[in-house]
């Protein structure tokens, strides 16, 4: 249990994992926005090729990407067809209630190649970026919306100490588990409620625990002059660096591609 | 007139005063203890779980506030909410659970997080962090999860933290009680180094008799109360006061008492076991 990974971030050393964290959550949302504005083969092309360069750079074993998409396959393959037949148009093909068109493939294609673009995208940031990095990341682009009195650092510091504190927690289950256990508790067999059930005895030991180590911890900021985010300064600066800027510029090229190919070329609906 | 750093007049203290009705029949967990401290000194408090001892710890940076008495910290009252913060940058405090104190997921940020409540320059924590690290000798742990590291390991990383704030004081509350023997060396040795090497002025809290040999001054708490103080060597002389109370004397210290209540001509107690075979080597010869 002590090597937990929170996450699925895997660490390895290429571009993307060197890539400024925040970049790289605003090129995923760019990219999942630009997914979903293709309307013509030729969009959809410029995108997957953004997704297998993407997948290919992260250096990231391409069996860690198929076991996310596993995850949507069902989702995928349903779109999918209910997409395929109840297109409009002229049909191809007909059988029973069930009748293919152009337009219906055509639209089964670009959802199912789009939910997939989604999940690899996502996965390029969650695999090459680490939690800390990522709540780093949040913490500075939701720096404006503090003029709303959103409380950003205090959102981000939960984030920090929840990341922390993930490992110690299950720590301390596996103790209260074994102790319980040692006491003659019975939580492998008997039914789902019965299981459930013998849970109580471990959560509630569990639940009391973390309050006294929050009031701890609370201690312990005080003692380190911690008084929220006001007049704080951070040690590590992120600094855009020559590949983030080179990075930038193929994803706004890939942008302008896609938005080209949308104005000049035919949209297949 | 030379100026204590840490200074506690007649102090009283009992929890729930600050309420709005104070429990009148609440007792007093500190009872008109005083004692000084220099700058520069490595002292220890001992005493029983109970003694009041970690309460006189969180009076030292302002954690606690007297309910009578005074605290005064480099000159400044503790009482003063004004110069908690001042307080707090001068006074560091290290406590007993590591696992509790570490904020960060990764070394290095964690060491960072009091500085950066500080408000320092960026490229300033970057170089006390490093030195920090190096000064607990966790330098090459910088980038690790805290949750991997062991228990000394961790303590250190948490001492670390303090004193990237280049606090003038540590105090440490039992911050050895929660680690194994090798684990309890580490953080010992990394006090004294950093007491030595440093000029940090050293409060350490414990109820280790073998810790407490090892500092210049020890105070010894009972019951909220004063018992005694003075160097190891007086402190520990007096074992018959000791043992009523309850309290421990380190292993040489014992041994040679009741070999002296057997009738053995000891002339003095040793605190420290070589300590203890010389001088047994002396009278057997």
């Amino acid at each position: 249990m002590r090597d937990v990974t929170l996450g699925q971030y895997f660490p390895c050393d290429s571009v993307l994992h060197r890539l400024d964290p925040r970049l790289k959550i605003v090129s995923l949302i760019a990219f999942i926005a630009l997914t979903f504005c293709t309307f013509n083969y030729a969009s959809l092309g410029i995108v997957c090729a953004m997704v297998i360069a993407a997948v290919l750079l992260s250096r990231v074993p391409f069996k860690m990407y198929l076991k996310s998409l596993k995850v949507i396959i069902i989702i995928v393959v349903i779109t999918s067809l209910l997409n395929l037949f109840y297109g409009q148009g002229e049909p191809i093909f007909e059988w029973w209630i069930f009748k293919v068109t152009w337009a219906g493939i055509h639209n089964a294609v670009f959802v199912c190649v789009r939910i997939v673009c989604l999940i690899l995208f996502s996965s390029v940031l969650t695999f090459t970026t680490s939690p800390n990095d990522l709540t780093d990341a949040l913490e500075r682009l939701m720096k404006p919306l503090t003029i709303f009195h959103i409380k950003v650092h205090e959102i981000a510091m939960m984030m920090t100490i929840a990341l922390r504190f993930v490992p110690t927690l299950l720590e301390e289950t596996d103790k209260i588990m074994a102790a319980q256990k040692a006491r003659g508790a019975d939580m492998e067999s008997g039914s789902l409620i019965s299981r459930v059930k013998a849970l109580i005895p471990v959560l509630v030991p569990l639940f009391v625990s973390s309050f006294r180590r929050a009031y701890e911890l609370a201690v312990a900021m005080e003692c380190r002059c911690y008084q929220g985010g006001k007049g704080r300064t951070r040690m590590k600066q992120l600094k855009l660096m020559k590949r983030d800027y080179i990075s930038m510029a193929v994803s706004l090229l890939a942008i302008a591609g896609v938005v080209l190919c949308n104005i000049f070329l035919l949209s297949v609906r | 007139m030379h100026m204590e750093f840490i200074k506690i007049e007649n102090l009283f203290f009992r929890y729930g005063e600050e309420d709005e009705k104070p429990n009148t029949n609440e007792n007093y967990v500190l009872e008109d203890l005083s004692l000084s401290i220099e700058k520069g000194d490595f002292v220890a408090i001992v005493g029983h779980n109970g003694s009041g001892k970690s309460t006189v710890a969180k009076h030292l940076n302002a954690m606690l506030i007297p309910s009578m008495g005074k605290v005064y910290i480099d000159g400044m009252d503790t009482a003063d909410e004004a110069l908690s913060y001042e307080i707090r940058r001068k006074v560091g405090l290290v406590l007993q659970n590591p696992d509790n104190q570490l904020v960060a997921g990764i070394v290095e940020e964690d060491v960072a997080f009091g500085p950066e409540n500080l408000g320092i320059p960026p490229k300033e924590i970057r170089e006390r962090v490093d030195e920090a690290l190096k000064a607990v000798d966790m330098y090459e742990y910088r980038l690790k999860a805290p949750h991997k590291l062991s228990g000394g390991q961790k303590q250190r990383v948490a001492i670390a933290g303090i004193i990237a704030m280049k606090p003038d004081c540590i105090v440490l509350d039992e911050p050895t009680a929660m680690l194994d023997p090798k684990g309890r060396q580490e953080v010992l040795d990394t006090v004294h180094k950093l007491n030595r090497e440093n000029g940090i002025t050293v409060v350490m809290i414990t109820h280790y008799m073998e810790e407490a040999v090892t500092a210049d001054k020890v105070f010894v708490v009972d019951s909220g109360r004063l018992l005694t103080s003075g160097t190891p060597q007086e402190v520990f002389s007096q074992v018959e006061l000791l043992k009523r109370h309850r309290l421990d004397v380190p292993q040489a210290t014992e041994l040679c008492h009741k070999l002296r209540a057997c009738g053995v001509e000891i002339d003095r107690l040793p605190l420290f076991e070589d300590e203890c075979c010389a001088l047994l080597k002396e009278v057997l010869a």
